[in-house]
């Protein structure tokens, strides 16, 4: 399914690069031969060096994730590893970096001077994994608070309601027993804290630790204009969701900026690793809680990925493969069509813009909740396939209008939605935004990413496209049906928000071009088998192993980063979250701005905050 | 509106007191208290303001439910409030954290009365999906005081009206007949509700008792394991 694209001639490919890698760090870089993982394991003291090759001469110069894995009681050193992703921007498959530290002292040397989008990832690391990153510019927690106890992801940490490491639960199966997790904690609560702690002379660390390098108030510096910081969120109409930013000012213009997250961790590593395999499908569902059927593909893909491993893997069948790419296209257009929405909505056209795009989200949540039953938390894709097939008619009882039970036959509905109205839906938000004076002048060389910014900040989908780099997962690294369809790989050059606007509409009318092609085959598919398992087995035996999948999300690359031990629950499951790495990129896009363009800055990121936090 | 009009009027009406026939729909007696209960609760159950602030994915429904499908603003919800001071309805979307907590509970203390809560959705109401989490609180009403509770991952629009309509219900039931109905007309300022402190773990300033009760248990429980040198440890 996944063949190499054929790179260019300037592109080492892989096995090449791996061997000069060994050539040139003989000693210090060594294959990682364990079975099911590929790449190298570099020795500490040479990461940076190593890093720094594989950029510049080796051409990966495109770090897509980098994560940390607990090997508690799975090797010898119960070591603690750090991966990373990197790719060629000319397409092709990743060049993985490993590096270990023992876990008593976590060390490792940071890469944000090589890569500066690790930056929130390494933090990321620290926080929940507590491995120090030297040289690291703000090593602090990131997702948690300043404080906490403990190291969350860590095998051996465990949470206030910890039952036992892997589901299902005894207690819950098969007796199936159930009881409230609070009745068996002391304070009726999700809490525990460490032996002898109480709350006389407690002084809370949280807050103090944010405020510690820009001391909050006013402050009068030499030239006329006051310095100023401001905590903006987590409750604020622009931000999203829950996010929160903390402004230094001059005057009106930004001179800092730091993003504060975690106000929606919802633990989704932690829970998910407890979980079976097949548990997490419907979690991914509530990362990106407007695309959950992308999330859904994302997930698919990187455990077919593993199965692709073993011996007994019957890959999605075709017809399976033209759904998926259906709803994901379909739920390409939603997003950005609420994207532009909220983009308006930030930039002072309060909710009217947005109701436009709900409208049309509205008719296609109709059939998504046909199809799936369900409007937003759809839990559809299963490891080789689809869970169900597109039911012949559309009937929904849902927003009547005299109380009219609507009924469409469904291809039907979709030929209409395809070829008609979405199209004139996005040529009316075109007609009325693209060159309205508000709009221009607020957009038109605001937030520029630069094109090598964007890549050394990781930047991913349409914020990196808009930036001048051509790179979108469906065409460097094919999965599903996509080398089979035609469609252009949207790019702008200015990397602005009016770029990063434009880009999201020519994304949409390539997506309305795949789905044009992906009708026929849904018709000439009609009646074949939607899921390949056998017998319709959902949970198949995933071989050991790891694997990182991704898939071209409407927000960027989303990427799961999956290790197996051959049993029913994935030892680490790690989503490398587009919304989250894109935030990276912020404080160099608003530096100089006015405090006014944030919001829209950040509202043309596209930022879903149960991504961000995950 | 007629209808609905000859319903506030039958309602309203006191049942031994008689009136001809055809002026039922037109005229009603009634005690003065009746009539400025109705008159007071008619105005504020159709101009409750939620406050806009939207926690995770159940927000997103909120927002479908306030446009143009669903429509909220038929119950006079139009007015998304981003200031706590002007809004009458916390709508709590979403899961609460314990990081979001803290910001919640300040926001609540900060609305003015008379103030009413909605949590929406399985996060909201008991933690949900991801009630396991460590970060994740078991329900708003641990630390906040509720009055309705929309179930639903995410609650469809429809749900969340129904939830909608039964806050209507219940501030049709408050009456100045009934002081406990309407503490906010008592004497004295209303009681906040202790912030959370961000510590090793969050914590409830009201359970810090048990806290030193736990701590005392854990120092002599400590002592009479090292008493008696045997690692016999509870779970
Ligand atoms: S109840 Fe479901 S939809 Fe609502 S916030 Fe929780 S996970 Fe999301």
């Amino acid at each position: 399914m996944t063949e190499h694209v054929q790179v260019a001639e300037t592109v080492t490919p892989l096995e090449d690069a791996i061997n000069r890698l060994e050539a040139r760090f003989a000693g210090a870089v060594r294959r990682d031969d364990r079975e099911g993982y590929s790449g190298v394991i570099v020795d500490p003291g040479k990461l940076v060096e190593v890093a720094t090759f594989v950029r510049d001469t080796l051409g990966f110069s495109y770090l897509s994730s980098a994560t940390a894995v607990d090997y508690l009681g799975k090797s010898e050193g119960d070591h603690l590893e750090m991966v990373y992703h990197t790719y060629n921007l000319q397409g092709g498959p990743a060049l993985v970096l490993k590096t270990q530290t023992p876990r008593g002292e976590a060390t490792l040397p940071s890469l944000v001077g090589v890569w500066p989008g690790a930056n929130f990832q390494e933090r990321e690391a620290w926080d929940l994994m507590g491995i120090r990153f030297a040289g690291h510019p703000n090593l602090k927690r990131i997702l948690m608070w300043e404080g906490f106890h403990g190291h969350p992801l860590r095998k051996d940490w465990r949470e206030a309601y910890y039952e036992q490491d892997t589901k299902p639960f005894d207690s819950r199966w098969p007796e199936g027993h159930v009881s409230r997790a609070e009745e068996h904690n002391p304070y009726g609560k999700n809490v525990t804290y460490p032996a002898g702690f109480t709350l006389d002379d407690y002084e809370s660390q949280a807050e103090k630790a944010l405020y510690e390098d820009v001391p909050m108030g006013v402050h009068v510096t030499d030239m006329a204009t006051d310095r100023v910081v401001v905590s903006m969120g987590p409750q604020h109409p622009s931000t999203h969701g829950v996010f929160r930013m903390v402004v230094a000012l001059d005057g009106e213009t930004i001179v800092a900026l730091e993003p504060v997250m975690g106000y929606l961790h919802r633990n989704h590593e932690k829970i998910g690793e407890r979980n079976t395999f097949l548990h997490n499908m419907p979690f991914t569902d509530r990362l990106d809680y407007f695309c959950s059927m992308s999330n859904n593909l994302g997930y698919a893909v990187a455990v077919e990925k593993l199965l692709a491993l073993g011996k007994r893997w019957d890959p999605p069948t075709y017809r399976a493969e033209a759904i998926r790419v259906l709803m994901v296209e379909l739920t390409r257009i939603l997003n950005h069509l609420v994207a532009i929405g909220f983009l308006l909505n930030d930039l002072g056209a309060y909710f009217t813009p947005l109701m436009y795009a709900i409208i049309e989200r509205e008719l296609i949540l109709d059939f998504f909740e046909a199809v799936s039953g369900s409007r937003m938390m759809c839990n559809y894709m299963r490891f080789g396939g689809v869970a169900y097939d597109l039911p012949e008619r559309i009937q929904s009882t849902a927003a009547l209008v005299n109380d009219r039970v609507r009924d469409f036959d469904t291809m039907h509905y979709l030929r209409a939605l395809i070829n008609d109205r979405l199209p004139r839906a996005i040529d009316q938000t075109n007609d009325l935004l693209t060159t309205n004076e508000i709009i221009t002048n607020r957009c038109i060389g605001v937030g520029v990413l630069t094109r090598e910014d964007a890549i050394a900040y990781s930047a991913a989908g349409p914020v990196l496209r808009a930036s001048g780099v051509p790179y979108d997962v469906r065409r460097a690294e094919p999965y599903s049906i996509y080398p089979d369809l035609e469609f252009d790989v949207a790019v702008r050059y200015h990397g602005d928000i009016y770029d990063r606007y434009l880009i999201r509409l020519d994304e949409m009318r390539q997506s309305i071009r795949i789905l044009k092609q992906v009708l026929p085959i849904l018709e000439e598919t009609r009646g074949q088998p939607f899921f390949a398992g056998r017998g319709g087995q959902y949970n198949p035996r995933i071989p050991a192993g790891e694997a990182y999948g991704r898939a071209e999300n409407p927000k960027g690359e989303l990427g799961y980063y999956v290790v197996s031990d051959g049993g029913q629950n994935p030892w680490r499951y790690h989503v490398r979250s587009p919304s989250f790495i894109n935030l990276t990129a912020l404080e160099q896009m608003c530096k100089g701005h006015k405090v006014a363009d944030v919001v829209g800055i950040l509202g043309s990121i596209d930022i879903v905050l149960g991504e961000v936090d995950r | 509106m007629t209808n609905s009009n000859e319903n506030f009027l039958k309602e309203l009406h006191h049942p031994d007191v008689p009136v001809p026939e055809g002026m039922q729909s037109a005229v009603a007696v009634t005690s003065f208290g009746k009539l400025i209960d109705s008159i007071y609760n008619w105005g504020r159950r159709n101009s409750i303001w939620p406050m806009a602030f939207g926690l995770a994915c159940c927000a997103i429904e909120m927002i479908a439910t306030a446009s143009s499908r669903f429509d909220q603003a038929r119950f006079g919800m139009e007015v998304l409030r981003a200031s706590p001071r002007q809004a009458d309805l916390m709508i709590v979307s979403g899961t609460v954290t314990k990081k979001m907590v803290v910001p919640i509970v300040r926001l609540y203390n900060q609305m003015a009365e008379p103030k009413y809560v909605l949590a929406m959705g399985a996060c909201a109401i008991g933690g949900g999906p991801f009630k396991e989490g460590y970060n994740v609180v078991s329900g708003i009403d641990k630390y906040i005081p509720v009055d309705v509770y929309v179930p639903g991952c995410p609650p469809t629009p429809q749900a969340l009206l129904h939830g909608l309509i039964m806050m209507q219900k219940k501030i049709d039931g408050q009456s100045f007949g009934n002081r406990n109905s309407m503490p906010w007309y008592g004497r004295g300022p209303s009681e906040e509700v202790p912030v959370p402190v961000l510590g090793p773990d969050i914590v409830d300033p009201r359970q810090a008792y048990l806290l030193r009760r736990e701590a005392a248990a854990a120092i002599s429980a400590a002592e009479a394991e090292t008493a008696s040198g045997e690692a016999d440890s509870g779970v």
